[in-house]
């Protein structure tokens, strides 16, 4: 799996308040509260962000909330995939579980600027500027989920292959 | 055997010996616990995304209106009516009104030696007791709630060392925060925080409560205490009995450990907007308040009601200043009532909400406007965290929320006494 697309560049702790504040939760649809998100810090970016895009963050990109609009919100922005640091916990699982692709890196958040191109390809590298940095493999189980699209149609997938 | 306490309940749960930190393994969920912030997304999710969609035991789940209780628009309303007609349609336990999701749990079904799953990233609360809480997501929710079943990456564990003993005016809340500035608000992530020593022991289960909610707010997975009488006697008092009392072994692996004497901490705040942005309140400089807020699921309990009346007595808080104080149950506010706590509390010109999260949660109670700064006994303080995006959040202990409502800006409590 490859994506190529262009960075939004992010700092630290991006909290879950900050993907999408409470005052929004209360709405209908991911649909509709997707305009909100990242609000707080950059009023600009949901609009700005087209399909394909990679979000680049610093540490602990996630953390707060269980609130699982806040992977579901990155995803219908149609984001290619979000590289950070870290991630929280609750964020990384709540992320695969939806089908959203998460990569940890140490280096690159340091490395690019913003409206960059890159190219990710899952589990072996990510390339900059001509540049090739190495990427360790996701487990198998949780590849297959975020390939699926999510837990609940891995699940769907799993109980069709055994009926 | 080498293994936590921590390791010990996903072995128990996983239906193994021995577990060791790195493993994933699938377990067992005692418990699942759900509130008003995404129950309605899992019921949509079963009831459009599943075919032929089972709950796997409903007497292991609990759902927990207390996020927007009362509901303060028809959006609210519909959610919650969603889950209440689900929770009578397949006999689930259901509350509503009565406290924060994390209060109503220890006082009526957590026991130590537990596997506990919240749809709440404060589910780490359920550490006083001993046992293993988590917060997920609502999908994990709904696995869990259909399979009975989860997996969990075994964390490692960081041992805190609590020994020696608070100074007056110096509050468990201050401990948690000053730990969280020290590790970080990531120093955590993964991993258990496990508290240990004579300063562990020496605490109640509602101050142990104290130091096992902020857990996630480093990072990690849960906090947790060995059970010990405290435990017993807190679940013999609540009518229940513990599933399995579990201790680290003297020879388990702990990824690191910290040593904290009790009479160092001081009094502080954590600055907007990160929870480990801490400084010694003394430190913190000339910055006047909107708003006091004590209550939520870290902080507002009957030890915080007292101390927070200790203060406000016979006192008013400062003009232009508001005050809110939400009880963590109804338990908690009718104790409160009957210790004459409430009639203090009006007195001195605060503002009693019922007991749900409040200001906390930053979506139906006490919101505050563009350039406000709220000082409060809550669990986060991340930009907008209370209201508008340009708002300030400053968390501290019960003792200091209630002098700066007296003085109007951010004071230790001692300052206003003297």
């Amino acid at each position: 799996m490859k994506i190529k697309g262009k960075v939004w560049v992010l700092g630290d702790d991006i909290d879950t308040d900050i993907i999408i504040p409470t005052e929004y939760l209360a709405m209908k649809s991911i649909h509709d509260m997707k305009q909100y998100a990242f609000s707080p810090l950059r009023p600009e970016l949901a609009a700005s962000i087209r399909p394909g895009d990679i979000i680049v963050a610093g540490k602990n990109f996630g953390c707060g909330s269980s609130r699982e609009q806040a992977p579901e919100i990155i995803k219908s922005l149609q984001v290619g995939c979000v590289i950070a640091k870290s991630f929280a916990r609750i964020f990384y699982r709540n992320a695969i579980n939806n089908g959203l692709l998460l990569v940890e890196h140490d280096l690159l958040p340091e490395l690019v600027t913003e409206g960059e191109d890159i190219t990710v390809s899952v589990g072996e590298y990510i390339e900059h500027k001509d540049k090739r940095y190495d990427l360790s493999p996701l487990p198998t189980n949780l590849m297959e989920i975020i390939a699926a699209g999510g837990l609940v149609e891995a699940m769907k997938k799993k109980n069709s292959r055994n009926d | 055997m080498r293994m936590t306490i921590s390791e010990k309940i996903i072995a128990s749960a996983a239906g193994l010996e021995k577990v060791s930190a790195g493993e994933i393994h699938t377990v067992n969920v005692d418990r699942l616990m759900s509130n008003d912030g995404t129950t309605h997304l899992a019921i949509d999710m079963y009831n459009t995304l599943l075919k032929k969609p089972r709950i796997a035991d409903k007497d292991k789940l609990v759902f927990i209106i207390d996020h927007n209780m009362p509901a303060d628009n028809p959006k609210t309303a519909a959610a919650h009516k969603k889950m209440r007609d689900f929770a009578r349609e397949h006999g689930i336990a259901f509350y509503e009104g009565k406290g924060v999701c994390h209060q109503i749990m220890m006082e009526e079904y957590v026991r130590s030696g537990e596997l506990i799953f919240g749809a709440d990233s404060h589910t780490c609360t359920y550490g006083a007791l001993g046992a293993f809480g988590t917060g997920v997501g609502n999908t994990d929710f709904l696995y869990a709630m259909v399979t009975g079943k989860s997996w969990v990456l075994v964390p490692p564990t960081l041992r805190f060392h609590l020994t020696g003993k608070f100074r007056e005016g110096v509050y468990p809340r201050d401990l948690i925060l000053t730990i969280i500035g020290d590790i970080g608000a990531d120093g955590a992530t993964y991993k258990v925080m496990e508290f240990t020593g004579e300063g562990a022991k020496a605490m109640n289960i509602n101050e142990r409560m104290v130091l096992a909610n902020m857990a996630v707010e480093a990072g990690a997975k849960t906090g947790i205490f060995e059970p010990d009488e405290a435990a017993l006697e807190y679940l013999e008092n609540h009518g229940r009995k513990p599933k399995y009392l579990f201790k680290s072994d003297p020879d388990a692996v702990f990824e690191k450990e910290y040593n904290y004497d009790l009479s160092k901490i001081e009094p502080v705040v954590a600055r907007p907007d990160n929870v480990d942005d801490v400084v010694s309140v003394d430190e913190v400089g000339d910055v006047k308040i909107n708003q006091g807020f004590i209550g939520s699921c870290n902080s507002g309990r009957i030890e915080e009601l007292r101390t927070a009346a200790s203060i406000l007595k016979g006192k008013k808080i400062a003009d232009g200043v508001r005050l809110l104080i939400s009880p963590a149950s109804n338990t908690v506010y009718l104790q409160a009532l009957q210790e004459g706590l409430m009639d203090i509390f009006i007195d001195a010109g605060a503002m009693i909400m019922n007991s749900n999260c409040s200001v906390c949660w930053g979506g139906c109670q006490g919101v505050i406007g563009e350039g406000e700064v709220l000082i409060s006994t809550g669990t986060r303080n991340f930009k907008g965290r209370a209201g508008h995006k340009d708002s300030k959040v400053y968390l501290a202990s019960a003792a200091t929320v209630a002098a700066s409502a007296l003085a109007g800006k951010i004071v230790r409590a001692d300052r206003v006494i003297a």
